[in-house]
């Protein structure tokens, strides 16, 4: 399957300390590819690398023959990038529906609209007039999703997406991203909960010291706990 | 979200009333109003940078210096019409808030409150510099002949009470206006997300800059056509304008009236002046009563007290 986005020997930088070394990484069109190390190995990094939220200084990022690297972090979204960070990160003094327009108004002219949106989410319907500051762990982290997907990414990066949630939250959101997966957009995840990567991934990138130590199918991790317990220290 | 028929209820009652003060105030109150309604423009467009985009800047006196002398040079040196010298001040603010903004904004939160500062500091200096033009803290007296405005053998006098107060509630009228349209349309909204989390918007695709640096041009505009207001309508244009206090004071009314309140300005500035008038009249330490005061307030409307009122009551004030 074509890869839609390819990080080759990045190099980024938090200030002068160096995060990413030489980070290769390959995503695949309707692939959900999960990052899996431990805390401090470069996970959250590399999503901002992509973003432009680091400063990268070696290496490329590229999309559709595009140089993400090249562009301003508000240029990453519009080449079809979106991101939800660990946290959520809502304006949280703006209602349901004014954090799904400012998620549609950054779009411009596309196809999705907030019904559509809400399709997906439907909890969030009936929450439309609430203050997202009020609401539940669970519904903000839906929020969140719906409103990075109002710019109809081909790409979304996922930072954490099941922290701190109820079990019927998590499986709402492990749907989601599967029925993602069916319309062919491609995800990358960042997750600490091990049974929720190997349920939900298709391959699983390994994550030390800044660098990605080996990509390999979730099949054989499943097969193979060892994986998880050399790189992450449990399993 | 569009502007619903309460908000505009609202905001033309307060002007209706406020059309109706005319009317009804004594001469003193009238004169009261006059000035806290161009004064409250000055808030308002501090309020859209500070309320509603989250951006605390202290060289604000600088856009209302800027609309004074914008106004006051060209009206008092060369002699230039009153509508005339009213758009010049509006051009200097916009000019002046566009270079600051540019400057200014490469910076944020606290280096932000010092960068402003320190340019107005520069322009308050430069009033005292170019004496020259300026006539330092002595200030320009702008005559009543110099304030006439003349269409087709009809003049308007801007030293009558009754025409000074209707040119002042006109403006503020336009602004708050403004204001409200702004702040409902998702420009507004931009700002407000902007204010909330800044780095969350850059990463959903917006360019977080123009939008800041709009804001200042606009927040400039409104603060400058205060000030062009401000010398035209009571006559006198001075460096004391330009200085720090200047800066401190919409600040202060928009605390107090409720930031990111279309009508907090309004009242924030209505209850400073009062409370500084009442207590001045009782005893000499009338400071100390608007500190007690303003303490009390912080205590009890820690959001302002629109700002308070939305929150506890009144959700849907804009």
């Amino acid at each position: 399957m074509a890869d839609v986005l390819t990080l080759s020997a990045v190099d980024a930088y938090y200030g002068e300390v160096q995060v990413l070394r030489g980070f290769d990484l390959s995503l695949a069109k309707g692939e959900v590819l999960c990052l899996l190390g431990r805390n401090g190995a470069g996970k959250t990094t590399a999503l901002k690398a992509i973003m432009g939220l680091v400063a990268v200084r070696g290496g490329t990022i590229m999309k559709d023959g595009t140089d993400l690297s090249k562009l301003a972090p508000h240029e990453v979204p519009k080449a079809g990038v979106a991101y939800v960070p660990q946290g959520r990160r809502l304006f949280s003094e703006l209602t349901v529906a004014e954090n799904l327009e400012i998620g549609l108004m950054a779009r411009g002219k596309g196809r999705v609209t907030r019904e559509a949106v809400l399709d997906l989410f439907p909890v969030l319907r009936e929450r439309l007039s609430q203050r997202s500051g009020t609401l539940s762990g669970g519904e903000q982290q839906m929020l969140a999703m719906a409103r990075a997907l109002c710019i109809e990414p081909d790409v979304l990066l996922l930072d954490e997406p099941t922290e701190g949630l109820m079990p019927s939250m998590i499986a709402r959101i492990r749907e989601t991203v599967a029925g993602l997966r069916e319309r062919g957009v491609s995800t990358i995840l960042v997750e600490q909960r091990v049974d929720a990567v190997l349920s939900l991934a298709d391959r699983v990138a390994f994550i030390e010291n800044g660098q990605n130590r080996e990509t390999v199918d979730v099949e054989k991790v499943r097969a193979d706990p060892a994986y998880v317990h050399r790189y992450v220290g449990v399993g | 979200m569009t502007i619903t028929t309460r908000d505009w209820a609202l905001h033309l009652g307060v002007i209706a009333i406020l059309l109706a003060a005319n009317f009804l105030l004594p001469e003193y109150h009238r004169g009261v109003f006059s000035r806290v309604l161009v004064l409250a423009v000055f808030a308002m467009g501090y309020n859209l940078l500070f309320g509603y985009t989250g951006l605390l800047s202290l060289g604000h006196a600088m856009f209302f210096a800027a609309g004074l002398y914008g106004a006051g040079l060209p009206l008092y040196h060369l002699g230039w019409s009153v509508p005339v010298s009213f758009g010049t001040g509006l051009m200097a603010g916009i000019a002046v808030a566009a270079v600051v903004g540019v400057l200014a904004l490469r910076t944020t939160g606290v280096a932000f409150m010092i960068v402003t500062m320190m340019f107005a500091q520069v322009f308050y200096l430069g009033t005292l510099y170019f004496t020259t033009w300026t006539r330092g803290e002595e200030g320009l007296v702008l005559s009543q002949a110099m304030r006439s405005v003349e269409f087709g053998g009809w003049s308007l006098n801007l030293s009558d009470p009754s025409t000074r107060y209707m040119l002042a509630l006109a403006l503020f009228a336009v602004v708050l206006l403004a204001m409200l349209w702004l702040v409902r349309s998702p420009f507004g909204r931009t700002l407000v997300a902007i204010r909330e989390n800044e780095e969350r918007m850059r990463m959903l695709g917006y360019d977080v800059f123009r939008a800041k640096l709009t804001a200042v041009v606009v927040s400039g505009v409104f603060c400058a056509a205060a000030g062009a207001a401000y010398g035209l309508l009571f006559g006198y244009v001075g460096s004391g304008f330009a200085s720090i206090q200047y800066s401190i004071l919409p600040l202060l009314w928009v605390l107090l009236g409720g930031a990111a309140t279309t009508l907090g300005p309004l009242l924030g500035t209505l209850f400073m002046f009062y409370i500084i008038d009442y207590s001045s009249g009782v005893t000499s330490a009338y400071l100390l009563v608007v500190g007690v005061t303003l303490i009390l307030l912080v205590l009890f409307f820690p959001k302002g007290l629109l700002g308070s009122v939305r929150e506890r009551w009144l959700g849907w004030l804009p």
